[in-house]
C-alpha cells in the first residue's frame, strides 16, 4: 500500500458533492492559482504554519529548535526558518498549537479510520467521501488505493480535481468515482496561464476525455472579480461545457475572502487583498450565460 | 408560511410583550386569611383545597378586551404570585426582585406593607422553605453552600408534570363522580389508610369545585360585558366567552374553542394551588385538538383562520405568565421569566402510529410567526414522522429563536420501557421542561436539583477540602500526589461523589416525604392517573408512575479535565506534569503558569471530537451517575434517575467551583447539558455528534446537546435537508434530545451594545429559550463563545 500526504480531513462538509460528506485533501498542487483558498495545500511538502492570534510569544518554539541559536532575531519563530529540517520539535512544543504541521504521511487505512466516523451520516443523506486537494492526482498511487478501498466498503466516492494531470490517471480514478468534480478557470489560454500559472490544453484535453466514459461530471467555475469575470470568456466556457454529455450541474463559486488569512500563516502574501466577493448581479449574470445554453447551473457548491 | 396574525391577536401579542412583571400580594393575603381563621379545622389536605377554593372564589378577575381565551392566575398579564406557604419572601427578598436588573418583578408599597403586616408575620417559621431548612443536617447545608448540588424543593412545589387528553373527553364533574365512587368504596374496616384516603379524596373533590366556580366567574364577567358591549361583534364574541366558560371544564369541550378554554383552566389550577416546577404543559395539543379541528371545520363552525386565531391567542396566555419569583441560589440555577411550559409537536400514538398530523404544521407556523418567550415548544421526532414536519420545524428554527428543540421520540419510548412503563404509556408520553421523559398524565416524575460534577472532581484533586470555602467538605479520598495513574484519581472521586450524592438523596427523601404528607396537590391529583383510583395525592405517590431526577452537570468540563490530567501527568513521557504541581497550579488558578494551561486548553484531547481517548472517560463519568444512583428507592415509591441538563446553572456551578484540570480558569461558567466545553469542539458537528452519542442515552429521562450554527450553514432547501439528515443519524445513534440556536455572533455583539434594538431576541439556552438581553453578561458571553459551526 502507499501512503498518502494529507493535509486536512474534513468531516460535515456540505459543498463537494452530495449529501453529508468527509472530503479527504491531498497535498500538491501543480496548478498556483491567484484566489487559492487552501494555499497549505499547495506544496507537496510538509510545511509549518503559526496560527497568528493563538501565539502567546512564550518562546518555548525558540528553545526547542536545533536551529534557533544561529538565528538573530528575537521573539517567536517564524513560518518559515532557512535550513529548516522539518523536525517538528517547535510544533510538538507550541503550548497553544498556534505552530502546526502541514501535511501528515497516512496510509489508506489511516484515513478510513477518520471517515468511516460518519458512516451513519452518509447512509442517511447519500454522502461519502470526497477527495481534493491540492490535486489529487499528484499522488495517483494513494489516489487509486484510497478509491478502491472505498468502492470494496461501499462508500460513494467523489473525485475532486483541477484535471492538471495524467489522463491515464484521471480516468483510472474517475472509474472509481461515483462523480467527478471538475474545475474550470478560463478558456483564453493566455489568461489561464496569467491565472494559475499552467496552460489549460491539458486541462480541457483531458475533460473531453473524461466526457467519454464517465456519466457524471459537475463543472465547477470559480468567479473573481477582475480576473475571471469577464462575460466573453465565459461564454465560451459555456459553449464548450455544453458540447459535453456527461455534465448534469455546473456550480459557479463565488470568490470568497477566507483563504487570504491563511496566506499570512504560511508567510506568505497574497495577490487578491484588495479582490471582494463578487456582486449577486455579477454571479446572476454568470448564471444566464450557462443556463441559456441548457446547463443546470447553481451558485455555490 | 402565510403571515396570518390577525389584527387582535397582534395586539394581544404587543400587549403581553409590553406588560411588566410585578408581584401581587393577593393570592398571600387571601391564603393567610384564610389560614389564620381555620388552622387545626380541616385535614391538611382538606385544608389545601379549602384555601385554594377561597383563593378562586376572592380573587380578582381580568378579562382582556380582545380576548377569546380567558383567565389570568392573577389580577392582570404579568402579574405573578407568591406562594407564602411554600417560601416567604423577606421584605429584603422583595426588594431585591424589585431592583435587581435581570428577572426584575415590580414589588409595589402595598405589596411589602401587606408582607410586613400580615404574610410575613404568619409565615415566617411555617413555610415550607422555613421548616425544611430546619430539618436539614449541616453536611447537607455545608454542601449547598460550597455548590455541590442544588435543591428544587426549597422554594417551589413539585410538579414537572404533563396532562395526556382525558380533559377533552370527560369534565370535571365526570371527575367527581369518580371520586365520589372511590369515597363509597372505601373500606373502614379492612384498610387501615381509609381515613387519610377519605380526607385526600375530598380534597380533589373540593379542588374541582375550585376550578369549575372559577370559570364560572369568569362566565359571569363575560355576560357583564356583554351586556354593556355597544359592539355587536364583540357582543356575540363575550356571549360566546360566557357560553364557554359555563360549559368548560365542568364538562368535557364540544369544539375547538371549549377544548383550549377547558385546558387553560386546568392550567390555571395547577399554577395556582402551588407553585409546581415547570407549571404544567398541554402535552401533544396537537394530537389532542385535532378531533375538534376536523369536526370544525366539517360542520362548518370552524374555519383555519378561526382556528389559528383561537390557538394563537391560548399561545399569548402562556406568554402573560412568568415563573413565579425566586431568589438566591434557585435564581441562579434558573434565572429566567420562563416558566418552562412546553408543548409536543408531532410524536407517535398509543398505538405506535405516527401522531403528526395538519395541526403539527399550524402550530409550527404559529411559533414561526409570534416567537414569543413561552410556551416552549418541541417536535417529537419519530422514524414515523414525515421528513416535511421535520424540515417544517428546521425552517423555523432558522430564523434563530430557539424553538422548536427537536426530540428523540423512539428513544423517548425505550427510556421509559427501561423505567417499567407499558407501551402505551410510554408512546403517549413525551418531554416537558427542558428534557424531561415522562408519561403525560400517568406520572409524577421530579426533578430534584442539579450536581456539580467538576467540584467532585475538585474535592477529589484535594483530598475532600473546598478551596474556595476553606472547609474540609468530604471524607479524605487520597492524597493526589500518591496517585499513579488515572484509575487512582477515578477512585477518589468515586468516594466523594457517593458521599456527596448520598447526603443529596437524604436531603430529598426528607423533603420529599415533608410534600407528601404537608402540602399536597389536590388539584393536579385529579388530573395525574392513578390518584383518584388510589386515594393518594400527586405529591404522596398517587400517581401511576414515579421518578425522581438528579440533575448532572458539567460533563464536558469534567470528563476534558480527566483527560488533560491522564494525558498531561500519567502520558510517560518527558513532558509529563506531577499531578501536585498540577493541582499547585489549580490552586493559583493558573497564575505563573500559563504556559501549562494553554498546553492543557490545547494539546489534551477533548470531548466533542469524536476522540475516543475523551469520550472514553466521558462514557466513564456517565457510567458512575447511572450506577450511583439509577434505580434507587424515592420518597414517593418510584425510583431515582439520571438527568443531564443545567438550565443555568452550569454558570452559578462555574462561578463557586475552581480552576480546573482542562485549563478553565475559576468561576468561568461549565460546559453545559451533554454539550462539549464551549469551543472545545473543533472538527464540526458529526463529530460533536458521534461524541455525544457514546453514553447510554436510554438510561438517563433526558439529555441535552446544544449546538449552534451561523445561518450560513442552513441558508438553502439543500442545506436544510442535509440538517435533518444531521438530526435523523443522531437519533438514529439514540441520541435523545439536540437544539440549535441559528445565529451570527456579531448579531449577539449588537445586541449586547443595543439591548434596546433587540429586545425580540431569543436564543436557545439550556432546554429553554431566553431573551438574549435578558441574560446575564457571563451568559452572553458563553452564548458568543459556543463554537459556531461555519459551513465548509
Amino acid at each position: 500500500m502507499h501512503d498518502g500526504l494529507v493535509f486536512n480531513i474534513q468531516r460535515y462538509s456540505l459543498h463537494d458533492g452530495p449529501g453529508i460528506r468527509t472530503t479527504v485533501f491531498l497535498k500538491g498542487c501543480p496548478l498556483c492559482c491567484q484566489w487559492c483558498h487552501n494555499p497549505e495545500g499547495i506544496a507537496a511538502r510538509r510545511e509549518i504554519v503559526v496560527v497568528e492570534n493563538r501565539c502567546i510569544i512564550c518562546g518555548e518554539c525558540r528553545d526547542a529548535c536545533p536551529l534557533a541559536s544561529a538565528l538573530d532575531c528575537s521573539g517567536p519563530l517564524p513560518p518559515r526558518l532557512a535550513d529548516c529540517t522539518l523536525c517538528g520539535a517547535c510544533v510538538d512544543a507550541c503550548p497553544t498549537g498556534a505552530r502546526q504541521m502541514i501535511g501528515r504521511t497516512m496510509s489508506v487505512e489511516d484515513v478510513l479510520c477518520v471517515v468511516r466516523r460518519d458512516r451513519t451520516f452518509y447512509d442517511d443523506s447519500g454522502g461519502g467521501l470526497t477527495v481534493s486537494g491540492g490535486e489529487p492526482l499528484s499522488q495517483p498511487r494513494f489516489l487509486l488505493a484510497l478509491l478502491e478501498a472505498c468502492r470494496a466498503e461501499g462508500l460513494h466516492s467523489v473525485l475532486d480535481t483541477t484535471g492538471f494531470g495524467r489522463v491515464e490517471h484521471l480516468l483510472a480514478a474517475s472509474a472509481l468515482a461515483g462523480l467527478v468534480l471538475y474545475d474550470l478557470k478560463a478558456f483564453d489560454e493566455e489568461l489561464h496561464l496569467r491565472l494559475t500559472g499552467v496552460s489549460n490544453r491539458l486541462i480541457l484535453e483531458n475533460l473531453r476525455e473524461l466526457d467519454r466514459t464517465h456519466p457524471n461530471v459537475w463543472i465547477r467555475l470559480p468567479v473573481v472579480p477582475g480576473f475571471n469575470d469577464d462575460l466573453e470568456d465565459l461564454r465560451r466556457i459555456a459553449d464548450f461545457v455544453a458540447t459535453l454529455r456527461s455534465v448534469t450541474l455546473v456550480n459557479l463559486l463565488p470568490f470568497h475572502r477566507t483563504g487570504l488569512h491563511k496566506f499570512r500563516r504560511l508567510g506568505l502574501t497574497h495577490a487578491l487583498d484588495g479582490v471582494e466577493t463578487p456582486s449577486p448581479e455579477l454571479m446572476q449574470r454568470a448564471v444566464e450565460v450557462f443556463e441559456q445554453r441548457g446547463l443546470k447551473t447553481k451558485v455555490g457548491g | 408560511m402565510q403571515s396570518a396574525m390577525t389584527d387582535r391577536t397582534a395586539r394581544l401579542r404587543q400587549d403581553s410583550l409590553d406588560a411588566r412583571p410585578a408581584i401581587t400580594a393577593e393570592r398571600a393575603v387571601l391564603i393567610t386569611e384564610f389560614y389564620q381563621a381555620n388552622e387545626g379545622r380541616f385535614s391538611v389536605p382538606v385544608m389545601r383545597a379549602r384555601s385554594f377554593l377561597h383563593y378562586c372564589r376572592h380573587k380578582a378577575l381580568w378579562i382582556g378586551d380582545d380576548e377569546l381565551i380567558v383567565g389570568e392566575r392573577g389580577p392582570a398579564p404579568k402579574v405573578t404570585l407568591t406562594f407564602p406557604e411554600l417560601t416567604c419572601h423577606s421584605i429584603e427578598d422583595l426588594e431585591i426582585l424589585n431592583s435587581r436588573e435581570k428577572t426584575h418583578y415590580d414589588v409595589d408599597e402595598e405589596c411589602l406593607r401587606e408582607y410586613r403586616e400580615r404574610v410575613i408575620p404568619y409565615w415566617r417559621g411555617r413555610s415550607m422553605r422555613d421548616r425544611i431548612f430546619a430539618e436539614l443536617p449541616d453536611e447537607w447545608k455545608d454542601a449547598y453552600d460550597a455548590g455541590v448540588f442544588t435543591e428544587f424543593m426549597e422554594q417551589r412545589a413539585p410538579g414537572h408534570t404533563v396532562l395526556d387528553g382525558k380533559i377533552y373527553s370527560r369534565g370535571l364533574l365526570d371527575f367527581k363522580k369518580d371520586i365520589a365512587r372511590a369515597l363509597a368504596e372505601l373500606d373502614f374496616l379492612n384498610d387501615p389508610e381509609a381515613l387519610d384516603k377519605r380526607e385526600t379524596l375530598l380534597s380533589f373533590d373540593i379542588a374541582c369545585d375550585a376550578v369549575i366556580l372559577l370559570a364560572q366567574r369568569y362566565a359571569a364577567l363575560a355576560r357583564e360585558r356583554a351586556a354593556t358591549e355597544r359592539r355587536p361583534a364583540r357582543k356575540a364574541e363575550w356571549e360566546r366567552i360566557a357560553e364557554v366558560c359555563s360549559r368548560v371544564p365542568a364538562h368535557a369541550p364540544r369544539d375547538f374553542h371549549e377544548a383550549l378554554q377547558a385546558y387553560w383552566f386546568c392550567h390555571l389550577g395547577v399554577i395556582t394551588e402551588l407553585n409546581g416546577w415547570d407549571a404544567f404543559s398541554p402535552g401533544h395539543l396537537d394530537q389532542h385538538l385535532l378531533p375538534f379541528y376536523e369536526r370544525g371545520l366539517a360542520d362548518g363552525s370552524l374555519t383555519k383562520e378561526s382556528a389559528r386565531e383561537l390557538l394563537e391567542c391560548f399561545f399569548i396566555k402562556f406568554n402573560n405568565h412568568p415563573a413565579p419569583p425566586k431568589v438566591g441560589v434557585t435564581a441562579a440555577e434558573s434565572g429566567t421569566y420562563t416558566d418552562f411550559a412546553n408543548i409536543n409537536i408531532g410524536g407517535l400514538l398509543s398505538d405506535g402510529s405516527d401522531g403528526s398530523n395538519e395541526l403539527s404544521h399550524l402550530l409550527l407556523d404559529i411559533v414561526d410567526e409570534m416567537h414569543l418567550l413561552q410556551p416552549s415548544t418541541n417536535l417529537q421526532l419519530s422514524r414515523k414522522t414525515p421528513d416535511a414536519l421535520l424540515k417544517h420545524a428546521l425552517r423555523v428554527l432558522r430564523k434563530g429563536y430557539g424553538f422548536p428543540s427537536l426530540f428523540n421520540a423512539d428513544a423517548v419510548v425505550q427510556e421509559q420501557l427501561r423505567q417499567g412503563k407499558t407501551l402505551e404509556d410510554a408512546r403517549a408520553g413525551g418531554c416537558s421542561g427542558c428534557v424531561e421523559v415522562g408519561a403525560f398524565g400517568k406520572e409524577a416524575y421530579v426533578l430534584t436539583g442539579y450536581f456539580n460534577l467538576p467540584k467532585i472532581l475538585e474535592l477529589a484533586l484535594n483530598n475532600g477540602f473546598d478551596p474556595r470555602t476553606g472547609k474540609q467538605l468530604g471524607p479524605a479520598s487520597g492524597d493526589p500526589a500518591t496517585f499513579r495513574n488515572i484509575d487512582d484519581l477515578f477512585a477518589a472521586y468515586r468516594v466523594q461523589f457517593r458521599h456527596f450524592l448520598n447526603i443529596k438523596l437524604r436531603g430529598n427523601n426528607l423533603i420529599g416525604r415533608m410534600y407528601a404528607t404537608r402540602m399536597p396537590a389536590p388539584f393536579l391529583s385529579v388530573l395525574i392517573d392513578d390518584c383518584i383510583r388510589r386515594g393518594r395525592d400527586y405529591n404522596a405517590g398517587g400517581a401511576r408512575y414515579n421518578n425522581t431526577y438528579v440533575q448532572f452537570v458539567g460533563l464536558g468540563s469534567v470528563t476534558d479535565s480527566f483527560t488533560a490530567v491522564e494525558q498531561a501527568c500519567f502520558n510517560g513521557s518527558g513532558r509529563s506534569v506531577p499531578l501536585a504541581q498540577l493541582t499547585e497550579a489549580l490552586r493559583a488558578d493558573f497564575q505563573g503558569h500559563e504556559a501549562l494551561r494553554q498546553r492543557l486548553l490545547h494539546r489534551t484531547s477533548k470531548y466533542g471530537n469524536d476522540d475516543d481517548a475523551a469520550d472514553s472517560i466521558m462514557r466513564r463519568i456517565f457510567d458512575v451517575c447511572v450506577e450511583e444512583l439509577d434505580g434507587r428507592p424515592d420518597p414517593r415509591g418510584g425510583h431515582y434517575r439520571v438527568e443531564m441538563l443545567p438550565t443555568t446553572c452550569h454558570v452559578y456551578f462555574g462561578a463557586v467551583t475552581g480552576a480546573l484540570p482542562d485549563g478553565r480558569r475559576a468561576g468561568v461558567p461549565l460546559s453545559e447539558g451533554i454539550s462539549p466545553v464551549q469551543g472545545a469542539d473543533r472538527h464540526g458537528p458529526t463529530a460533536v455528534i458521534r461524541s455525544a452519542s457514546k453514553m447510554d442515552h436510554l438510561k438517563a429521562g433526558g439529555t441535552l446537546l446544544n449546538m449552534k450554527f451561523t445561518p450560513a450553514l442552513v441558508d438553502n432547501e439543500e442545506s436544510i435537508e442535509k440538517w435533518a439528515h444531521l438530526v435523523r443519524s443522531y437519533f438514529k445513534m439514540d441520541g435523545h434530545h439536540i437544539q440549535f440556536n441559528v445565529v451570527r455572533a456579531e448579531t449577539l455583539r449588537e445586541a449586547q451594545k443595543h439591548p434596546e434594538k433587540h429586545r425580540d431576541l431569543i436564543v436557545r439556552v439550556a432546554g429553554y429559550s431566553d431573551y438574549f438581553c435578558d441574560l446575564s453578561r457571563e451568559l452572553q458571553e458563553e452564548i458568543i463563545a459556543r463554537t459556531a459551526h461555519e459551513g465548509f
